[in-house]
């Protein structure tokens, strides 16, 4: 009966993560309570075919897990006594402020800051997500073993150096909440222009996750900003998606993309989520920001329908909180555009970014635009060089030989 | 309640100065008011060490530090802290009061 396979799966993606959450804070263990819910999945897989999905389904799949590790805890107080105060986590005794929900804590754990960034990722999809470890280790081509270890390894300093299994202080809270998006928008990257090469180019099953998970982020933060601006950039970025990639693997850039294939119910919800933004008259973070500028895009029907003074204002505005060259790159692009390649050019030679890819194929993009070929062929085969997603080198490597039968009529130097 | 080690790392044994003892002295005792306080002590220069090794039998003497390296620990707090984002807070304290950097490490509970 796939009726019942596809409800248990949708049950494992809505209820995994109040599971997982509710256990730990229950069993003051995460460990016991990721394994006892992968195993109360696994009786579900085999009893609701033959005895129907239960009323309450997310209830009875926290009660299971909670009975399974029970009977475990006890075996092993038998076993060692003194065990018992070791399988107390903590609790942080004050909701603190925001609002006390088991899977908040359990996302503020994943993401702690004493923990590795690559650790806070691949808990963060284990505990809050539900994919399993091998689901993981393909994503991010790292070897099952490996990616096991890491997730052993993250759980094991989480009760050692006893992390918290709350919410941050008040104080903190900020910070932090910049410290979860960050590993959300890391995931949501990592699926939408893959780092490595010899893997497909856009990776929807992770952009999909991440997308997921900052949606379960915002609603239960509701009224953070900077948690409602990352959800519009993502939604308004993967919109794109189908438009992103040819049918021969080759990245299509912004202007070259067919805005017919855009997603016009993401972009709708992107955009009302920046509407909303603005309405509300805050400081805008940087995920507002970017949100805002992805919305102008969205908007326009062309590349030279894009309102390029607003995205300019837009990138001045985001410079200001972050002026690092990476976002004056950025910028730089959105400049030329406005005031032309040989303004971008300028400000773009200035940026410390050699052993950054899109600052050579931005180098060559403006170059080709002022016609200086040799120059342009250079920059190319430097960003060549060093991307290493196979969609974008596909892409640069079109652009370059494109330079070569410019060659022909161009009569060379000297 | 856990106990925390906190460990202060640095690049030479030079001894802090007067404006860094007395940070110290105000973060050691608001350690003390607020109950964090379990003790804390700063380490004579690493040149002056000696590993000891009586695992088979006599003892063999072994002038300096056990690892080379370029920071050694010139000084150390241990805490006490119901957990980590308490026990941070302190680190971040006490790596301000002396101006280095702080390892930060649980000790084992019994």
């Amino acid at each position: 009966m796939t009726g019942v396979g596809d409800e248990i799966t949708r049950i494992h993606r809505a209820e995994w993560a109040r599971v997982v959450a509710t256990l730990a804070r229950r069993l003051g263990d995460l460990d016991i309570a990721e394994e006892m819910a992968a195993e109360a999945f696994a009786i579900a897989v085999e009893r609701w075919p033959v005895d129907g999905v239960p009323p309450n389904p997310g209830g009875w799949l926290t009660t299971t897990a909670y009975h399974k590790a029970v009977d475990r805890l006890r075996r092993e107080i038998r076993r060692e006594e003194k065990h018992r105060e070791a399988l107390m986590l903590f609790d942080t005794p004050e909701p603190l402020g925001v609002i006390d929900d088991d899977r908040l804590r359990l996302v503020f754990t994943c993401c702690h800051p004493a923990l590795a960034v690559e650790a806070r990722v691949a808990l963060t999809l284990r505990m809050v997500g539900g994919l399993t470890v091998p689901e993981i280790a393909r994503a991010f081509l790292v070897e099952e073993a490996a990616m096991g270890q890491r997730i052993t390894r993250a759980k094991a300093k989480i009760k050692a150096a006893r992390i918290p299994y709350g919410v941050p202080f008040r104080e903190d809270l900020p910070a932090r909440v910049t410290g979860v998006l960050a590993v959300l928008y890391l995931i949501f990257n990592e699926g939408y222009l893959a780092s490595n090469p010899g893997r497909e180019p856009i990776r929807g099953e992770l952009t999909a996750e991440a997308i997921r998970l900052t949606r379960l982020v915002r609603d239960l933060l509701p009224a953070d900003g900077e948690v409602a601006g990352l959800l519009a950039l993502m939604l308004l970025t993967e919109a794109r998606r189908a438009a992103r990639v040819s049918s021969s693997g080759e990245l299509v850039t912004l202007g070259e993309q067919d805005r017919g294939a855009w997603n016009r119910e993401l972009i709708a919800e992107g955009h009302a989520l920046v509407r909303a933004r603005l309405a509300a008259g805050q400081a805008p973070g940087r995920y507002q920001i970017l949100a805002a500028i992805n919305a102008v895009h969205t908007d326009a029907r062309d590349l030279r329908d894009t309102d390029w003074s607003q995205v300019v204002a837009l990138y001045d505005q985001l410079v200001r909180l972050d002026p690092s060259p990476i976002v004056r790159l950025n910028r730089a692009i959105a400049v030329a555009e406005l005031d032309g390649p040989q303004v971008a050019l300028a400000e773009v030679d200035t940026l410390p970014l050699e052993g950054y890819h899109p600052f050579h194929a931005t180098r060559a993009d403006l170059l080709r635009r002022l016609g200086r070929s040799a120059q342009a062929r250079a920059a190319y085969d430097r960003a060549i060089e060093l991307a290493g997603n196979t969609a974008e080198t596909a892409y640069l490597i079109r652009r370059r030989d494109q330079l070569a039968g410019a060659c022909s009529w161009w009569p060379p130097p000297g | 309640m856990a106990q925390y080690l906190m460990s202060v790392l640095h690049d030479s044994d030079s001894l802090a100065p007067p404006e860094e003892m007395a940070a110290i002295d105000v973060f050691n005792e608001q350690l003390q008011a607020d109950g964090h306080w379990v003790f804390a002590a700063g380490l004579a220069s690493p040149g002056s060490a000696t590993v000891v090794d009586a695992r088979d039998g006599d003892p063999v003497f072994t002038d300096g530090l056990y690892l080379e390296s370029k920071e050694h620990i010139v000084g150390f707090w241990i805490v006490e802290a119901p957990h980590l984002d308490v026990a941070l807070k302190l680190a971040a304290g006490g790596s301000k009061a002396c101006n280095r950097r702080v390892e930060l490490r649980p000790i084992l509970g019994e």
